[in-house]
């Protein structure tokens, strides 16, 4: 942008926010879920904080027959449904004027056509500058038909200096060659670097904390090794069970949903050496640099375990079994639940495990990294003065209730010495404000500044699968998922997989 | 939970905040900053309904000293200090602090065990700022000190005066108000560059945002800016001419602006006026000195005397009034003030040639655009 030429621009004005450059978002699939309750109010949300341009154009492209009134009158409804900030008319009136519909099919020429045509009336109208992103909130399979359309109709490549994105969702793929293809694919039409992958996972203030409580702080990175740490949970914990997402999720199971994307991120971002800057390269070259030195255990009979959730009571409510919901074959051999064990062979991590776990039907919603503490080596306390004292910790919420807590001993008032453990605890929530954006919000407007830190770049999504693959083949071969009750922490074969390396799990 | 406090002493409000606290059931600390509001009586309901509503996005610590200093001789003498101690009810605590008698002179002794361990310390006077906010006492306990230049009898020498005595860490709500303006005519630059010959700043008067508006545009573009009183609400418009026509965002309604590029359509941005909390909000995020504020309130007090009788011609004095009331550290603008005859040579650092120090001219109702308008009344700027 042209920020550096703008007089009335200056560095020490941190007031003035960042507020992307004129431009549109056409969004492929948008009478689907994802764009309802989040895409939706994430734009709305970012107009009532100032930060679209002005004359920002919003373009809906479906199988629907509407008129850009019903699809104006739609984003309403999910705005005043999901929107996080209050309802403005004013706001409302800026955006709604820029909204477009176009019907019709993923091969239909004649609707790439009409879109072709109301882009270029955008640009003419509202002053979008030909530069637009595109949103593929879309199954997987229809993104060659999508891509190869828009390159069809001139739509990939903006005239002059003006640009053209791709955002694409999860999954990307579902194996490595999948995902090249998916790669190769959408990197035939747009440039790798105006791909964006969106990881929703990095768009939350508390992963992007990670950083600034490593890299910013002296008291936490003396420790962030193999001399003080004993082992690394990485947990994605989800209380409800696959819901309406049958068809995409049977074949598909915990692992490849969860594991290959948002866990391998946080491990990526929880081991990473300090990037030089905090520019998307760098960030892409220390990331990539530690996952190219996760190491899988030799025996994977022996650290990874699968899982599928059985009937139970979760929550006080009766819940079905994995193998009796809607869509599901009984047969299935998909896994609800995935622990495996990582390790990262460089110098600072080596011989320190990474444990990873997700599970659909657990115990309770929740997403943490912790950082688990060798003991002290020497203690000049009594057997039974520690016998309630547990590892130090230091444990990242990133869902829900953000924020920070550190386990450590302290002495139990009283005349004896004992020592228990405490908490000392950090909350976003209490420290921060109230009600902090939401991932999309942070994510859209990097799309369209052009921001990809916080965007997984290609090489780490083909990096991830490498590491699963493996793993996915080894379960294909041997066995089934084992049962877990619902509403439990996973299968005891997860437990017992700790409790081999003489560890055992944290409760969440 | 409440617990009020008669004749007490900062050491007991500390414990009753401890308890306050316990009982709670969260003993943990969240708070993010102390926030001192200095009012009255009559000022103390709104202000502080205010900054609870901005403590959700900050939670803090909010001590509000109400002074009364009393009226009689024997109130004077007197002196007691009565506490409100509020908690649970959102985030953060709550102290309403009242000063009776001569106590009133002594609120620094008071505030000062009250403060947050270690945490930045704001201080907010919603109205009646001293006339030094970084030497007033409680002044020189904060990071930050809030004035409001609205809410004074005479805004806009109160600006004048903000200027003088500016100090880093000061920051005023005429300023935080006009963010979003700023933001959108930033933005309008983004999108093309254009040379820009002069602008327009039009608002109601006895509103000071129009004015820092205005000095803000002169000192960024260094381009005679020119402020035109309207009927409001707030500021009205904002009009730039470039040398390919004119860019303006004008808000007749105070909500929704439209905004029109030479060569791009016109288009509508929402521009609400916002409320104090919102303010306040934005006043905690940063608390670091604000730069660009010095910039432009300080710009204003070498240009301000110089605008108006570059208006009104035969007013006397010339720009020697503005000159000689400034600072030492102003030394550098003022220079460049009495540069105005010197051409562009004086203008040191700054990049663009053509661009001499222009006044910020003020005058009333009477341009072509707004001619239908009844001008309002003079402005006292001297």
């Amino acid at each position: 942008m042209s920020s550096a030429v703008n007089p009335l621009r200056d560095a020490q004005d941190r007031r003035l926010p960042r507020i992307a450059g004129p431009s549109g978002l056409v969004i492929f699939g948008v009478t689907g879920d994802l764009s309802r309750k989040k895409l939706m109010p994430a734009v709305y949300d970012l107009a009532n904080r100032g930060l679209l341009p002005p004359g920002f154009s919003l373009v809906g492209f479906a199988r629907r027959d509407w008129e850009h009134e019903d699809f104006a009158q739609v984003v309403h409804d999910a705005v005043r449904e999901h929107a996080r900030t209050p309802f403005r008319e004013e706001v409302w009136q800026q955006l709604a004027q820029g909204m477009r519909f176009v019907s019709g099919v993923f091969d239909d020429d004649d609707a790439f056509r009409t879109l072709k045509a109301t882009i270029e009336e955008l640009d003419k109208s509202r002053g979008t500058g030909g530069n637009f992103a595109f949103y593929l909130s879309v199954p997987p399979k229809f993104f060659p038909t999508v891509v190869s359309q828009l390159k069809e109709h001139g739509l990939s490549d903006g005239q002059g200096d003006s640009w053209r994105r791709a955002v694409i969702e999860k999954p990307f793929g579902h194996d490595l060659k999948s995902a090249q293809d998916l790669n190769s694919v959408v990197h035939d039409v747009f440039r790798p670097s105006e791909v964006f992958r969106i990881d929703h996972y990095l768009g939350k203030e508390t992963v992007q904390n990670i950083l600034a409580l490593r890299f910013a702080n002296t008291m936490f990175e003396p420790l962030w090794n193999r001399s003080y740490v004993d082992h690394v949970q990485i947990t994605m914990a989800e209380d409800i069970g696959i819901g309406g997402r049958a068809g995409y999720y049977d074949g598909i199971g915990s692992a490849r949903d969860v594991i290959q994307n948002h866990l391998l991120q946080l491990l990526a971002l929880t081991a990473m050496e300090e990037p030089v800057s905090f520019e998307a390269k760098p960030l892409v070259t220390e990331k990539m640099k530690v996952l190219n030195s996760v190491r899988l255990p030799e025996d994977l009979a022996a650290h990874t375990v699968r899982g599928q959730y059985a009937a139970g009571w979760q929550g006080g409510r009766k819940v079905l079994g994995y193998l009796d919901e809607d869509g599901i074959d009984p047969q299935s051999g998909t896994d609800t639940y995935a622990a495996i064990k990582l390790e990262i062979d460089n110098r600072r991590w080596a011989g320190v495990p990474f444990y990873l776990r997700t599970g659909k039907r657990l115990g309770r919603r929740v997403t943490e990294i912790a950082v688990v503490f060798q003991r002290a080596p020497h203690s000049p306390f009594g057997a039974t003065d520690t016998q309630e004292l547990g590892q130090n910790a230091l444990v990242i919420r990133v869902q829900p209730d953000e924020g920070v807590t550190i386990r450590f001993g302290s002495k139990v008032p009283g005349t004896q010495m004992e020592i228990r453990d405490v908490t000392m605890d950090f909350a976003y929530g209490e420290s921060f404000t109230e009600s902090s954006p939401e991932a999309y919000e942070r994510l859209i407007l990097d799309v369209l500044l052009g921001d990809a830190n916080l965007f997984p770049r290609h090489q780490e999504v083909e990096r991830s699968w490498e590491i699963l693959d493996p793993i996915e083949e080894h379960w294909e071969r041997h066995g089934k998922p084992e049962q877990y009750p619902a509403g439990t922490w996973g299968p005891a074969a997860a437990d017992e997989m700790l409790a081999r390396d003489g560890r055992s799990w944290r409760r969440p | 939970m409440n617990i009020d406090l008669t004749d007490t002493t900062s050491g007991q409000i500390n414990t009753a905040l401890v308890q306050a606290r316990r009982a709670s059931g969260s003993p943990a600390i969240g708070m993010v900053l102390t926030l001192v509001i200095v009012t009255d009586e009559g000022n103390h309901y709104d202000a502080l309904k205010a900054a609870a509503e901005a403590s959700k996005e900050h939670p803090s610590r909010i001590l509000v000293v109400v002074r009364r200093p009393g009226r009689s001789p024997r109130d004077r003498a007197k002196a007691r200090l009565d506490a409100e101690v509020r908690t649970g009810n959102g985030s953060g605590e709550t102290v309403l602090l009242r000063l009776h008698g001569e106590l009133a002179a002594h609120s620094y002794s008071v505030v000062l065990p009250l403060l947050l361990p270690d945490a930045p310390v704001v201080v907010w006077w919603p109205e009646d700022a001293p006339e030094h906010p970084s030497e007033d006492l409680l002044g020189t306990l904060a990071q930050r000190r809030i004035t409001d230049a609205a809410q004074t009898e005479d805004p806009v020498a109160s600006l004048r005066l903000r200027a003088e005595t500016y100090a880093p860490g000061d920051t005023d709500l005429a300023w935080t108000r006009i963010t979003g303006w700023r933001s959108v005519l930033a933005a309008a630059l983004d999108q093309k560059q254009m040379k820009i010959t002069a602008a327009q700043v039009e608002g109601e008067a006895y509103n000071p945002s129009t004015e820092l508006l205005a000095l803000w545009l002169a000192e960024r573009l260094r381009v005679p800016v020119e402020r035109i009183v309207s009927e409001g609400p707030g500021i009205t418009a904002v009009r730039m001419e470039t040398t390919d026509g004119q860019i303006c965002l004008d808000r007749a309604d105070g909500s929704l602006a439209e905004l029109a590029v030479p060569g791009q359509p016109d288009r509508h941005v929402a521009l609400q006026r916002r409320t104090t909390a919102e303010l306040i909000a934005e006043e905690l995020r940063r608390l670091d000195p604000d730069e660009a504020y010095e910039e432009a309130v300080r710009f204003g007090l070498s240009r301000l005397g110089a605008a108006v009788t570059a208006s009104e011609p035969p007013a006397g004095g010339g720009p020697a009034g503005g000159a000689t009331a400034m600072g030492d550290g102003t030394a550098a603008e003022g220079a460049a003030a009495d540069g105005t005859s010197d051409g562009p040579g004086s203008d040191g650092g700054t990049a663009e040639p053509q661009a001499e120090p222009q006044p910020v001219a003020t005058r009333k109702t009477t341009a072509a655009p707004e001619a239908k308008k009844k001008p309002t009344g003079r402005r006292s700027a001297k």
